[in-house]
């Protein structure tokens, strides 16, 4: 029973090879889904959404008006934060217009950062601070960096307080609880794309549309910490607030947040951070600022505009980074200061001083008001040099290196995933889903691939698979054995884990810079960075997997006389198993939500549906795509979830 | 001796976890703990009746799962019981409102809780003080009855410590400091020591009856340690599968158990550290003594005195009256368990 069970997937997978091999002899609809076959789910979606912005209507509003009103309200504060920080107030317009009163100085926004790390934790790290935001102005990326401040001041905000908000419903709430759930699922899974092309059709292109895809985006993670925060304060804490009389109010305020805070901080952490990725890639539908400067970069190929603000968008998450990890972990020890306001608050008053002595000055001095010109220093044309260099004396041993890579891996890959006949595909799936989850996920898994057939969008589809495929089986061949090598040794997990920090703490979008610079457009360039983006799940869940093995189960096995490899082999890496198997969940989930990016190289996949989509404005084929997208990410979720729910149960770590 | 009043009276309480539990104790019914089972329930506490009396301590005792901490959720309402009635001041607390309730723990009740329950971001005085904020105490006043608890239970100095930064003990005390602040009339105590090492758990034993010695409280003990209940209680009542098996003395439970059960738990104790010389003394007085010792004295405390004597020692009631002698024989039987 048990042989033939093991003999099952390889006699399977030869069969598939076979078939591969006679596809032109096979009859052309099982190659491609026949036309006979497709339900236009696109351009239903699209007369929906036509007819929702132009007749639907609320009762006493319209559609239309409600979205106007949303904008709005989201248009203020940004364009208030727009005026502190990059525009000041202006009369006129155009070139005529006048500054009547001038934006915040660099020197008063960088001292304000500087005083914030200050106060977060220590000079060290307000220096740190003030050294990114220096370099931020030494560099001329200014005025581009301020614009991208600006929006995430106004979505980070929103963000937080909305998920904690929602957060705090869903734990008073079951019932509220049960519905957000699913829909929090579905926003963790669909990518990102998804939702910017019916964004963009609500609000038009512009800030205003980035800014609510941006809260869309990070907003979810704050409402599952909040949750989960609130519920795992201990229960007696929760009983004493009861029982010394707290209304629920007070329960709330001053036992239940309190408590939950630097769990909460985390969360915050985490919005900022995906405020800052979504900012960037938000400006294919109109939010300016760094993204803008490296998107305009990548189309026009100048890679020297494209590395600087590239690095001006790592020093930006850098400093936010460092600053709201700083908050979180803030732990206020020390009696409150006596004394008035201006005592107890020196660093608030220092700023305000300083903004509006640079803000005077700077009428008479310029350079105070604006870093200036004569003394910023340009990297554009060392990077271009740089570049040049590179591809003038290795252009042979890259172009070698990357057509091995595809003529022997991707290519071969790509024909053998298109040859098959998607009949035979959508059995193999469901049968996979039966052995893991038996009929419940079988028959989703079945559904979901039918909605990928009749939406026409098999050949993506499938190209999307085989890109994601192998950049996820690179990313845990690569990020595996870096996460034991980082379990194994102090020091190497430290600079493991430094680098993984950094690979996370970059928007997707800069990983696309170096990798178009060396390997221009094209599926390889796409896996590259894939890859790059995906690797840090696989390193991180790889080595907390392996750290948290029990010590007893490891002095077991060295006492049982286990070599060091044995112990690795036979008992470390055997319990780690659920953990490693949630990181390449996890990567999988990074690749996907990497795709349109990667679509910018030219890839024929999903993804380029849905930019495809965004450059047209046409809802239905972007959402239609953004679906398709989530399809498999939800295939890919649901299988591996199962496995490692099957993994655990068998190692008895599923707990009660 | 005069009874004490009843303080916190506790009448066929029941509590059941299951899909129908109203169904079960409808028209007040009492299921036995197979009909319970039988029909997909669990019975946490069943048909509880208990007197607390002012002034005195009263251990629940029992293993983990016996419904102990059920039990004292149920007094406190901190857990909605299926049936019965709660009489505190001979006010039925299950038919309290919300506001009600807010009140009475407000002013009345105060709890300890096995794993300190302190609030991290808050100073050993801040968390002491934290009852008197919620019921909107001006913070002078608050914080000097916080400092005065704080004194109570020996942290004086360490009012602006944070939690983390104190021992177990430490962190224990400032719990029974913030329980003390509002004064209550009722004190529940959840298994407060045995989160504690052995030697600290003696040290906040001693401590407890010394606070106890100074403030006569009315307390609800919940422990599952049979030697901290008989060290501490003045009647003891054990549980087992959610219902009271018996409630007596400490030494009533070491003399007569009710059955094997509560037997299994005392076959172990020494007697002499439960029995008291009001039990072994003979009637009448004796013409010479050696001295007095009091009917309540454990035999335990004295033995060393009465034995070492050669003349027998008077015993005396709570009035000081001579009631009866002792002698150093008796004192022995029970010592080396000898029965006569």
């Amino acid at each position: 029973m048990s042989r033939t069970r093991a003999l099952l997937w390889p006699v399977l997978f030869g069969v598939s090879l076979v078939l591969a091999f006679v596809s032109q002899h096979l009859p052309p609809w099982l190659l491609t889904p026949p036309q006979a076959m497709m339900i236009d789910l696109a351009g239903t979606t699209s007369a929906a959404m036509k007819w929702l912005v132009e007749d639907a209507t609320f009762g006493m509003f319209t559609v239309k008006e409600a979205t106007r009103a949303i904008a709005t309200l989201i248009e203020v504060p940004y364009e208030a934060a727009r005026i502190l920080l990059v525009d000041g107030i202006t009369e006129g317009k155009g070139r005529r217009a006048s500054t009547i009163i001038p934006p915040i100085s660099w020197i008063a926004v960088t001292a304000a950062m500087v005083a914030l790390g200050i106060y977060a934790r220590n000079l060290k790290l307000g220096l740190l601070i003030g050294a990114l935001f220096l370099y931020l102005a030494v560099f001329g990326q200014w005025e581009s960096a301020m614009v991208t401040l600006a929006s995430i001041l106004i979505a980070v905000p929103i963000g937080v307080v909305g998920g904690l908000a929602l957060g705090i419903l869903a734990f008073l709430s079951p019932t509220f609880s049960r519905v957000l759930s699913p829909i929090l699922d579905l926003m963790q899974t669909v990518p990102t794309f998804a939702y910017l092309v019916p964004i963009l059709f609500l609000f038009g292109f512009g800030p205003v549309a980035a800014l609510i895809a941006t809260v869309i985006y990070a907003m979810p993670p704050m409402v599952r910490i909040t949750t989960l925060a609130l519920r795992q304060v201990p229960p007696e804490l929760q009983e004493f607030g009861r029982m010394v009389g707290c209304t629920p109010g007070q329960q709330m305020r001053k036992v239940l947040l309190p408590t939950a805070l630097p769990d909460l901080m985390v969360g915050v952490n985490q919005v900022i951070m995906l405020s800052l990725n979504m900012v960037i890639i938000a400006s294919m539908i109109g939010a300016g600022g760094l993204g803008f400067d490296v998107l305009n970069a990548l189309r026009s190929l100048k890679i020297g505009d494209g590395i600087e603000a590239g690095l001006a968008i790592t020093a930006l998450a850098l400093a936010l980074d460092q600053l709201s990890q700083a908050l979180a972990a803030r732990s206020h020890v020390g009696a409150p200061v006596q004394g008035s306001w201006i005592k107890r608050h020196p660093k608030t008053v220092a700023v305000l001083v300083l903004i509006v002595v640079t803000g005077l000055a700077g009428l008479v001095l310029p350079w105070v008001q604006t870093y200036p010109r004569e003394a910023m220093l340009s990297t554009r044309s060392f990077w271009s040099d740089l570049v040049t260099y590179v591809n003038v004396n290795y252009f042979d041993q890259i172009e070698a290196f990357k057509d091995a890579i595809l003529i022997n891996l991707l290519l071969p890959v790509k024909r053998f995933l298109l040859a098959l006949p998607w009949p035979w595909v959508l059995a193999l799936l469901t049968l996979a889903a039966w052995q893991v989850g038996r009929g419940r996920l079988a028959g989703l898994c079945l559904a979901l691939g039918l909605f990928i057939v009749v939406t026409g969008l098999w050949e993506q589809a499938v190209t999307t698979v085989y890109l994601c495929g192998i950049s996820v089986v690179i990313a845990a061949l690569i990020g595996v054995p870096l996460g034991i090598w980082a379990a194994a040794s102090n020091t190497a997990g430290k600079v493991i884990g430094a680098f993984i920090d950094m690979l996370q703490t970059l928007p997707s979008f800069v990983y696309l810079i170096p990798v178009i610079m060396l390997f221009r457009v094209g599926d390889f360039a796409a896996m590259i960075a894939v890859v790059l983006y995906a690797l840090a799940p696989a390193v991180r869940y790889t080595a907390h997997g392996l750290r948290s093995v029990q010590s007893e189960l490891i002095e077991a096995g060295i006492v049982c006389g286990c070599t060091r490899w044995q112990v690795l082999t036979r008992v470390r890496l055997p319990m780690a198993l659920p953990d490693i198997l949630l990181g390449v969940n996890q990567t999988i989930m990074l690749a996907l939500s990497m795709l349109v990016i990667t679509a910018l190289v030219g890839t024929r996949d999903l993804g380029q549906e849905v930019y495809a989509a965004l450059a047209t404005a046409d809802v239905g084929r972007g959402v239609m795509a953004g679906l398709a997208v989530a399809a498999i990410a939800i295939i890919a979720d649901r299988l591996i979830a199962g496995a490692t729910a099957r993994a655990k149960a068998r190692l008895g770590l599923s707990g009660e | 001796m005069i009874e004490r009043p009843v303080k916190l009276a506790c009448r066929h309480v029941w509590k059941i976890y299951g899909p129908h539990p109203d169904r079960l104790l409808a028209g007040g019914k009492a299921p036995t703990l197979n009909e319970i089972r039988g029909s997909n329930h669990v019975g946490a506490v069943r048909d509880v009746t208990v007197d607390v009396r002012e002034g005195e301590i009263f251990v629940i005792m029992g293993l983990s799962g016996s419904g102990k901490s059920t039990l004292v959720r149920c007094l406190s309402r901190l857990i909605e019981p299926s049936g019965g009635e709660i009489l505190f001041n001979g006010q039925d607390l299950l038919k309290a409102s919300p506001a009600e309730m807010i009140e009475i723990r407000r002013h009345r009740m105060g709890m300890v809780f096995q794993h300190f329950a302190l609030l991290p971001h808050l100073t050993v005085l801040q968390n002491v003080a934290f009852p008197l904020e919620i019921q909107g105490v001006a913070r002078e006043a608050r914080e000097a009855r916080a400092r005065e608890v704080t004194a109570l239970v020996g942290l004086k100095g360490r009012e602006d410590y944070f939690p983390r930064q104190l021992s177990g003990g430490q962190q224990q005390r400032v719990g029974i400091a913030r329980s003390l602040a509002v004064e209550p009339e009722l004190w529940f105590l959840d298994e407060p020591f045995s989160a504690l090492d052995p030697l600290i758990r003696r040290e906040m034993q001693d401590e407890f009856l010394r606070i106890q010695n100074q403030l006569h409280k009315t307390i609800v003990f919940i422990t599952h340690d049979f030697d901290e209940a008989i060290r501490l209680a003045d009647r003891i009542a054990i549980m087992k599968d959610g219902a009271v098996v018996q409630v007596a003395t400490p030494e009533e439970l070491v003399l007569a158990p009710a059955d094997d059960y509560v037997a299994a738990f005392t076959a172990h104790v020494p007697r002499a550290k439960v029995v008291t010389i009001g039990r072994i003394m003979s009637a009448g007085v004796a013409p010479q003594v050696a001295g007095q010792v009091p009917a309540s004295a454990r035999v335990e405390d004295v033995a060393d005195r009465i034995e070492s004597a050669a003349l027998p020692y008077a015993v005396t009631d709570a009035e000081g009256a001579v009631i009866g002698h002792v002698a150093a024989a008796a004192v022995i039987d029970v010592l080396i368990g000898r029965n006569r």
